[in-house]
């Protein structure tokens, strides 16, 4: 538990259950627990499992971010959320059911914002529309393209073809597709890794104008401690797997920060959001020093 | 750009003219009067008698640049004539031809495309097929025509076999190369959408190995035009390579050179027609 001075920073740690959790005031219980993950593990090689006994829960609305060093293992973990992988062992359950393979109720927006190449934007998007509701006229799919076309701010950009867009207006599409199909949760793979600063501020602002209007439920794997500041609810810290003298020890989830920041923040006022750096200097703390498994707490 | 290609056109033409200009400068008739006058007179006779008259104008070699442009003038004027087996227009026999070619090709196409799919598809099916893929692919197209017409019986369907055994491996390699050399994200893009497999393999895998499948073509159509004209000298009957080898016997060297000539430019006219096609599908990443 970390307090700082102000006490806007609750930590709790899932390696001790008997925490008791602190509710969020806006949430109501009938939305609890919408994702829950138990006791996933993955290893690639036998008896050295990159992460292990990782368990969670998002509840509906939610937007939790999953941060940690690279090799740690969260794209496997967003990956076995997304169906296109599987665990080891450990389940995952949505809205009561166990996830069996991708589904077109989880959106996912991939870090190369994987756009086909020979489609227009609109086209891509029609793709994941159709895909949805095979049964829909054209005009149906075109209405409902451009009205996400337009969340986005691209209509000027409809039918042009990924090469002429800029890596920003890419990653919209990218993020205009996942919304498009209605999932009812969203996992974004560092969508925003490859962009310039500049550009990456504005679809932070813009991603979390949607999120926040639509009430998506939200997993996203970052590297950016300032996004997952401004855009989260909750936050959590992974630590790497490593050799220690008693033997390996896998990585999982060293901690799972709660953000107390008010949720109507902006990518320009939170750095003055009082008891930012208290959280801002947490998570950076842990990423330097505590980020491998069995690192002193 | 234009300028340069401007320059290009001059260059080329000078290239022709000189060629053209070696021809006729290579095919002069060998200083005639100057020889004639010193034979002797049982000489000349004896060279009358063998039709090797002095002064008749003809020459023993290759074709001059006039007689060349006389049997182009001539085949070109009535194309499509028709007189018997052993004398067709040069139009007709490029039509027998390309009628091979075509049907040959189209064959390969139906086997090496969703063969080369699943293939590059299945690892397990990469591996197994590889060593027959290894040790057919190297084989001579013309090996085959023996067997083809010991099986076959008929000829003309011989050198369709020919031509499709040609066109089957550069489109069979190139489809599985393509579609396993697909873009994962791709793949995970349409199966997060639970795309179904039909509509996968055509929505997805064949837009993205489109560029590498047509390449696959273009190359097999290049090797079935280089096959065709062998194949139809073996063969007979009817084609391009059928009349190369009739007028070669009937010692028409003009026709030859002018056959070609045609060969040559249906050729490229060919594969400029794939280089069109695969600009259409190929995608700027």
């Amino acid at each position: 538990m970390l307090n700082d001075g102000g006490g806007t920073v609750i930590v709790d740690s899932t390696r001790n259950p008997s925490q008791p959790w602190i509710p969020d005031p806006v949430r109501d219980d009938s939305k609890r627990g919408f994702l829950k993950v138990e006791g996933l593990s993955k290893s690639f090689v036998p008896a050295k499992p990159v992460f292990a006994d990782v368990s969670f829960t998002l509840d509906k609305g939610e937007f939790v971010c999953i941060i940690g060093h690279s090799g740690c293992g969260k794209t496997t973990i967003l990956n076995v959320l997304a169906g296109l992988d599987t665990a080891t062992s450990g389940h995952v359950f949505m809205d009561g059911r166990e996830l069996a393979g991708p589904s077109l109720e989880r959106g996912v927006v991939f870090q190369s914002h994987a756009l086909m190449p020979w489609l227009t934007v609109r086209k891509n998007i029609a793709f994941a529309v159709e895909s949805r509701w095979p049964e829909w006229s054209r005009a149906e799919v075109d209405v409902h393209v451009e009205k996400f076309v337009a969340m986005v701010g691209l209509v000027a950009a409809i039918d042009k073809k990924p090469s002429q867009l800029s890596g920003g207006m890419k990653q919209r599409v990218g993020i205009a597709r996942a919304f498009a199909i209605l999932p009812k949760m969203l996992l974004l793979d560092e969508p925003f890794g490859a962009l310039d600063a500049l550009t990456r501020g504005t679809i932070q602002d813009e991603l979390m104008a949607i999120v926040r209007q639509t009430q998506q439920t939200v997993f996203m794997i970052t590297h950016d401690v300032d996004e997952a500041i401004l855009l989260s609810d909750r936050i959590l810290l992974m630590s790497n797997g490593r050799e220690a003298p008693g033997g390996y020890l896998p990585g999982g989830i060293a901690e799972v920060v709660t953000n107390t920041l008010p949720r109507a923040r902006t990518r320009a006022g939170l750095h003055h959001l009082p008891g930012y750096y208290e959280l801002r200097n947490h998570i950076v703390d842990f990423l330097v020093t505590r980020a491998h498994a069995g690192d002193a707490h | 750009m234009t300028s340069l290609n401007l320059k290009a056109a001059f260059v080329s033409l000078l290239l022709l003219a000189l060629f053209l200009g070696i021809w006729y400068a290579a095919t002069l008739p060998a200083t005639g009067s100057a020889t004639t006058s010193a034979v002797a007179a049982e000489q000349a006779e004896y060279n009358k008698m063998m039709g090797k008259e002095a002064g008749s104008g003809k020459t023993t070699g290759f074709p001059t640049l006039g007689q060349m442009g006389a049997t182009v003038l001539q085949q070109l004027s009535d194309p499509f004539y028709d007189n018997g087996p052993n004398d067709k227009g040069i139009a007709i026999q490029l039509g027998h031809s390309l009628m091979r070619v075509g049907m040959g090709f189209l064959l390969a196409c139906a086997v090496a495309i969703p063969l080369g799919f699943v293939i590059g598809m299945s690892p397990l099916l990469q591996k197994a097929f590889d060593p027959f893929i290894q040790v057919l692919k190297p084989i001579s197209p013309l090996a085959w025509m023996p067997l083809a017409l010991y099986t076959i019986k008929d000829s003309s369907v011989s050198g369709v076999f020919v031509i499709f055994i040609c066109s089957v491996w550069p489109m069979l390699l190139n489809t599985a190369f393509g579609v396993a050399s697909v873009k994962r994200e791709w793949l995970n893009v349409a199966s997060t959408l639970q795309v179904k497999p039909l509509r996968r393999a055509l929505r997805v895998i064949l837009p993205a190995a489109a560029p590498t499948i047509l390449t696959g073509m273009r190359i097999s159509m290049g090797i079935a035009w280089l096959v065709i004209v062998a194949a139809e000298m073996l063969v007979g009957g009817t084609g391009i390579g059928y009349f190369v080898w009739n007028e070669w016997n009937n010692l028409s060297l003009t026709n030859v050179i002018f056959a070609i000539l045609v060969i040559g430019i249906v050729g490229m006219l060919l594969d400029l027609a794939f280089a069109r096609a695969q600009k259409w599908v190929t995608y700027v990443e």
